[in-house]
């Protein structure tokens, strides 16, 4: 049973994309978006429009809003104003999986894998899901392309036969990123991908988004300065619900309402923080 | 692979036992006995299914296992009274013409296609409107059970329909034999056992496709299932049908084989007892829960002999004692010991290169070798 991805519409195979691609085509475009949570506004018109190709990073405070726009794109959260359009196609009112079968796949700040199915059948579901259900009555024989390539980007490959439980966090989160790559998604969003992360594990991460980078579209949701400072070039911060600035890594970090606003803020949360502990 | 052949062996010895030995050794008393159990076994696997894999703790199966019941014994009645004539009950009860839901009834075909479909559509239906608004664990146990409560009292309610608490009974031919004949005793255990055979290897092919390993998935995580492109709703409903055809077909064997199908037997009590029974086989395992059916309901015969009031609260003991004990049932605890064993044997080499540091543990996973 050969296995490669099928609907045409998703057909866009890693490696072969980017060349074709005019670098500025929009991919996700999304205008004046807000969200109320119990009259808190959690996102207060927000604009954000990410090409195709691109590797985004979307930094901001504590309750800037950075994982509630993942959620409004991925259709967990609904907005109570704005939209939200995918490739030309809106987004509103359309539920989780649905979403995932337009190309949008994400990661989850804390991994969520299944412990109970090996490393292997993790990705493989992750895989197989533009088949009919039918298709799915038959059991798995051998290892389908697009899942043995997310082992082994992902460096799993030696572990394919065990089951998730066994995994380090760190593992996890790399299961996650696998996981996302066998879905062949157009747009791929990591929320937090370093977090709780070891040195060593950061750098792996990082490398391994830089590689994935090459080929996807890419919007990553980070905390870590000095992560961001290595692997990323565009630069979206988020504030209080809505942009602050946008702009290449370099020209973010020097301005002065960045710094006041994030720099300056987490500093003071960090003195905050010790202070209560 | 050798895991494969023992599985394969174990299987072909109990069938041995169960199709070879049980009929030469028991007398016809005893195997009608073990024909009975072996019912509540395959309305049993369905909620080894259901539950086990999907996590879906349905306390309602004795509707489905009715559904099944009362396909049958509607057609054994309308048989017995003869064309034109109306069983015995509607009689008794003044009803002078055969009612709607009757008719069709009549043939054998449409009944036996009928205990198998009703019940998986009804379940289909249901499990659709209720998977689809996310209604799930405890609420949709309190769901399935209020559906069993309420199909008693229906049921108890329709005397001219359905016999009312009596329930049908009084089947006198079973396509030209007379159930109360040895030999015609015999073959419906070997019927019996046989379909539950073929459905364990049905499920059993099931747990193991895709299908089998994305019903785990949404059992341990059915929101980040959403998110692999699935959803969780159609994985839910198709388990859900599968386990209420299987309770169907429970019902419709169980009628020919004890001669009765009555709302006493399908009831809320009658129901969680199935769900007692797969919890203390294994519910994680499809065999665990075959057995659990088959040992919980000859526990159940053989004390209420001795003291039918007591069964209740030992039913209860014994439920809470393998929640609070051996979560992963029997089969749990047999797998536990099997892997202890084989580790003993041949200590599994160190992997180089990888840090399996466990994640947090969940008291409800069976399947764990290593002490804590």
């Amino acid at each position: 049973m050969n296995t490669r991805a099928h609907s045409p519409a998703t057909a866009e195979r890693p490696g072969s994309a980017p060349a074709a691609v005019p670098p500025a085509s929009p991919l996700l475009e999304i205008r004046g978006l807000e969200v109320v949570f119990n009259g808190f506004r959690a996102l207060n018109g927000v604009d954000l429009t990410v090409n195709r190709g691109e590797l985004r990073f979307l930094i901001g405070p504590n309750g800037a809003g950075k994982t509630t726009l993942i959620d409004v794109i991925t259709g967990l959260t609904r907005p109570s104003k704005g939209s939200v359009t995918f490739d030309g196609t809106s987004l509103a009112g359309r539920r989780e999986h649905r979403i995932v079968r337009l190309g949008i796949g994400r990661t989850f700040q804390t991994s969520v894998v299944f412990e109970e199915l090996t490393v292997l059948e993790n990705v493989d579901l992750a895989a197989t899901f533009r088949r009919p259900l039918a298709a799915l009555l038959r059991q798995r024989r051998g290892v389908p392309d697009a899942v043995a390539d997310a082992l082994e980007r992902i460096g799993l490959a030696g572990l394919a036969d065990r089951p998730a439980k066994v995994l380090s966090h760190g593992q996890r989160q790399w299961l996650e990123i696998g996981m996302l790559l066998a879905q062949r998604p157009r747009l791929l969003l990591l929320d937090e991908p370093v977090a709780g992360m070891s040195g060593d594990e950061r750098e792996r991460t990082g490398e391994l988004l830089t590689e994935i980078a090459k080929d996807h579209t890419v919007i990553v949701v980070e905390h870590d300065m000095e992560f961001l400072r290595r692997y990323a070039s565009q630069v979206t911060v988020l504030h209080e619900g809505a942009v602050l600035v946008e702009g290449d890594v370099a020209a973010v970090q020097a301005d002065p309402r960045v710094q006041e606003v994030y720099l300056g803020r987490s500093r003071n949360e960090r003195a905050k923080d010790g202070e209560s502990a | 692979m050798s895991a494969r052949w023992r599985g394969a062996a174990l299987f072909a010895a109990v069938a041995l036992l169960v199709l070879a030995v049980a009929p030469a050794v028991l007398d016809p008393f005893r195997l009608g006995l073990l024909a009975k159990y072996l019912c509540f076994a395959i309305a049993a696997l369905g909620i080894g299914l259901a539950w086990g894999q999907g996590g879906m703790l349905t306390l309602g199966q004795g509707v489905f296992f009715g559904l099944g019941g009362y396909s049958t014994a509607m057609y054994l009645k309308l048989h017995d009274a003869g064309p034109g004539n109306l069983p015995d009950f509607m009689v008794w009860s003044g009803v002078e013409e055969l009612p709607l839901l009757w008719r069709p009834f009549s043939s054998p075909v449409f009944a036996i296609a009928a205990a198998v479909l009703v019940p998986a559509a009804a379940a289909a239906l249901l499990g659709f409107l209720i998977f689809r608004q996310r209604v799930r664990g405890a609420y949709f146990a309190i769901l399935s059970q209020a559906l069993a409560a309420a199909f008693v009292i229906w049921l108890v309610g329709r005397q001219g329909l359905t016999g009312g608490t009596n329930g049908l009974t009084h089947f006198y031919d079973l396509f030209g034999h007379d159930p109360e004949d040895d030999g015609t005793k015999r073959v419906l255990y070997l019927v019996v056992a046989l379909v539950l055979g073929a459905l364990y290897l049905l499920a059993r092919q099931l747990v193991k496709s895709r299908f089998g390993r994305l019903l785990v998935a949404v059992r341990d995580g059915e929101d980040r299932v959403r998110f692999l492109g699935y959803d969780p709703a159609v994985v839910k409903t198709v388990a859900f049908a599968v386990s209420a055809a299987m309770a169907g077909i429970a019902g419709a064997l169980y009628v020919p084989v004890v001669g009765i199908i009555s709302p006493s037997l399908l009831g809320v009590v009658p129901s969680i007892e199935l769900v007692v029974a797969v919890a203390i086989g294994g519910r994680y395992s499809l065999a665990g829960a075959v057995l659990g059916g088959v040992l919980l309901n000859w526990a159940h015969t053989t004390f209420s002999e001795q003291y039918p009031s007591g069964w209740v609260y030992l039913l209860g003991l014994m439920f809470v004692l393998v929640i609070m004990l051996a979560p992963g049932g029997v089969a749990g605890g047999a797998r536990r010991a099997a892997d202890a064993l084989a580790h003993r044997r041949r200590p599994e080499p160190g992997r180089p290169g990888t840090t399996p540091t466990p994640g947090p543990r969940r008291a409800s996973e069976p399947e764990e070798a290593v002490a804590p």
